[in-house]
């Protein structure tokens, strides 16, 4: 009897030990496994049909027809092409600014927790809010930057109808919001980076402007792959800022000419406005065909371009705790 | 002593910890002081530039606050005005009702507060058995987690939408909420705290015990992990407030969220900019509150999360 009370609670701790792991870690993936991976897969198998919004449950075959409409819609060349402009506008001037700001924030600094703060602010802002605002600054007639641009004598400019100025102002956004947040990602790489490393390019006579970019830039590195990263797919995404910044009706076409209208804003125009929801998943494969495009890409010129040890990864760095 | 409690510990393969290590307090860990780096002081050109860098910051903020106290044609005069009218809390109250703006905050009170509350919960038990448990398959599992992160949740927007109305969650809050209970960054962020915060010994001292996972993860875990779960309660509360893309597809006008029900003030229903400003400046409101009372710790808490190196 006591012998067996004894291997019974062997048992279930064994089971604990070996179990309860997996079942700590279940919930994450579990949801993941529902609400994210089956609809990206589901995805796939709906862009094969004809199914409309108001009738989701007829869903008619109609093989790669959807990939060959958008490959021949030009609104779908267009929003690829502003997808780019607006991503590579507001990505690579926000991360050159943190990084900028970041080695600022480096610096001993009286009140640098008020720095940091300030910084992270507009990380605050919701999309909503943060559009309206800059929506406004932007105003043609009585807009704030207008006002300062005619102000040093220069001529007024119409944001939102011209396309290369709408989208500097939608990337405007972008930066505003985000460029505190990844700053304070690069400090806390900066603050990992061995004060020795610093020490010994002194002493090899490295100016400080050099010694950011042998010590600084190569130890951060990890991070600023990250934060491209993260970036870059924040950027494919980009939605709520063009459509608040075209207020309303104008926002999901991108304006009149489609001319700041993204990828984002194409699926929500054919899934919710033209109620082709196979369409809209058709252009949502797409978008993800287009991120795993960019990584290869990505990844063959990193291998072309690496040193032989250079390149250490995301991964094997939080490998070590 | 029964066999279960030899075999738990392995201390050949766990050397101890220095016994510094373990008494070290928690807390410092989400401090904001400044690393080992060599630092030189702040010149005068740097507090120029910061200074630049924080009016950038928060202008668009103070000038909401501006044209929000402002009517319409303060708003609209050259030269623009920058300083507060007398009109705040007038269009704060128009701006609450044209944009119903009372059920959006409640509604986002519920989506944020719930998504925010199961993120810390799950992230702790996940974060925890990385940090801590050693299992088959766990640094595979971890790299699927970091891999998610790559995967926009937007991509399964149209399925997604297929399945809450088949769920009978069309325009309702579980829509919004189900599908972000959990969150890739939180489960890295929890494994990298309690990594550092958690002494092996602790953990080992309740199985010796005789407590199960469950036992060790709340009388032991959790109080250690309680600063990195604030943190992180705040943080994944900012975004679930400010997420946009699925909630706007997800909610109608009748029960949107706060980001949501101001896509309203843009589209035209509301046409005075100063009503508009006021709405703005409302939906940001309670972040900006929490921004003023915790903006320290949240800052940590996000360097703490950073991925170094």
């Amino acid at each position: 009897m006591a012998l067996q009370t004894f291997r019974r609670s062997t048992f279930w701790h064994r089971l604990d030990v070996r179990g309860a792991p997996y079942a700590f870690v279940a919930p994450f993936f579990v949801v993941f496994a529902a609400f994210s991976f089956y609809p990206l897969l589901y995805t796939a198998w709906i862009s094969l049909h004809r199914v409309e919004l108001s009738s989701m449950d007829l869903m008619e075959w109609v093989g790669f027809d959807n990939y060959v409409a958008l490959w021949e819609d030009e609104r779908f060349w267009n929003a690829l092409a502003n997808t780019f402009t607006l991503g590579v506008v507001s990505t690579v001037p926000q991360l050159l600014m943190a990084l900028g700001l970041a080695h600022l924030l480096h610096y001993r600094l009286r009140g640098s927790v008020f720095f940091r703060v300030a910084a992270l602010t507009p990380y605050a802002t919701s999309v909503g809010a943060a559009a309206l605002v800059f929506t406004m600054l932007f105003e043609r007639d009585f807009g704030m930057i207008n006002w300062l641009l005619e102000l040093v004598g220069l001529s007024p400019v119409n944001w939102e109808n011209d396309k290369w100025a709408a989208q500097l102002a939608i990337s405007a956004i972008v930066i505003w919001r985000w460029t505190g947040y990844n700053a304070l990602l690069y400090l806390a790489a900066m603050q990992a980076v061995p004060g020795e490393r610093y020490e010994a390019a002194a002493l090899d006579g490295a100016s400080r402007w050099q010694q950011f970019r042998m010590v600084t830039i190569p130890g951060i590195r990890s991070t600023v792959v990250f934060t491209i990263v993260l970036s870059t797919i924040g950027a494919t995404q980009l939605f709520g800022e063009p459509l608040i910044f075209g207020q309303g009706p104008n926002g999901i076409t991108g304006g009149a000419d489609n001319q700041y209208q993204t990828l984002g804003l194409l699926l929500y125009e054919e899934g919710w406005k033209n109620y082709q929801m196979g369409r809209a998943a058709t252009i949502a494969w797409a978008m993800f065909l287009l991120l795993v495009l960019i990584f290869v890409v990505q990844r063959v010129v990193r291998r072309l371009t690496a040193r032989p040890a250079g390149a250490r990864r995301v991964l094997s760095r939080s490998g070590q705790s | 002593m029964t066999t279960d409690s030899l075999q738990v510990p392995a201390p050949e393969r766990r050397p101890a910890a220095p016994a510094d290590r373990v008494r070290r307090p928690v807390r410092r860990r989400l401090s904001l002081r400044p690393g080992a780096g060599r630092q030189h002081h702040a010149g005068p050109v740097a507090y120029a530039l910061l200074i630049i860098a924080t009016l950038a910051s928060l202008f668009p903020l103070y000038w909401t606050m501006v044209a929000a106290s402002s009517d319409n044609s303060r708003v609209s005069r050259t030269p623009p005005p920058f300083l507060p009218g007398p009109h705040l809390f007038e269009n704060l109250g128009k701006a609450w009702q044209d944009a119903a703006l009372g059920k959006a905050m409640t509604n986002s009170l519920i989506v944020a507060g719930v998504i925010a509350l199961s993120t810390v919960l799950f992230a702790t038990l996940a974060g925890f058995a990385f940090a801590k448990l050693r299992f088959r398959g766990r640094n595979v599992l971890l790299m699927l987690v970091i891999g998610t992160m790559m995967v926009p949740p937007q991509l399964g927007v149209v399925p997604l939408f297929m399945m809450m109305s088949d769920l009978g969650w069309g325009q309702q809050l579980p829509a919004v909420i189900f599908p972000t209970l959990v969150s890739a960054v939180g489960v890295f962020f929890m494994r990298q705290y309690l990594g550092e915060a958690l002494p092996d010994e602790l953990v080992e001292a309740g199985r010796v015990d005789g407590a199960h996972s469950l036992r060790i993860f709340w009388s032991i875990v959790l109080p250690v992990a309680r600063p990195a779960m604030a943190v992180l309660f705040m943080i994944t509360f900012v975004h679930a407030w400010n997420d946009f893309f699925w909630p706007f597809i997800a909610l109608d006008m009748t029960n949107p969220t706060v980001p949501v029900a101001l896509t309203q003030l843009s589209a035209g229903y509301v046409r005075d900019q100063s009503l508009i400003m006021a709405g703005a400046l409302l939906g940001t409101l309670p972040l900006l509150a929490m921004f003023v009372v915790f903006g320290r710790q949240i800052v940590g808490g996000i360097m703490q999360g950073a991925v170094k190196g």
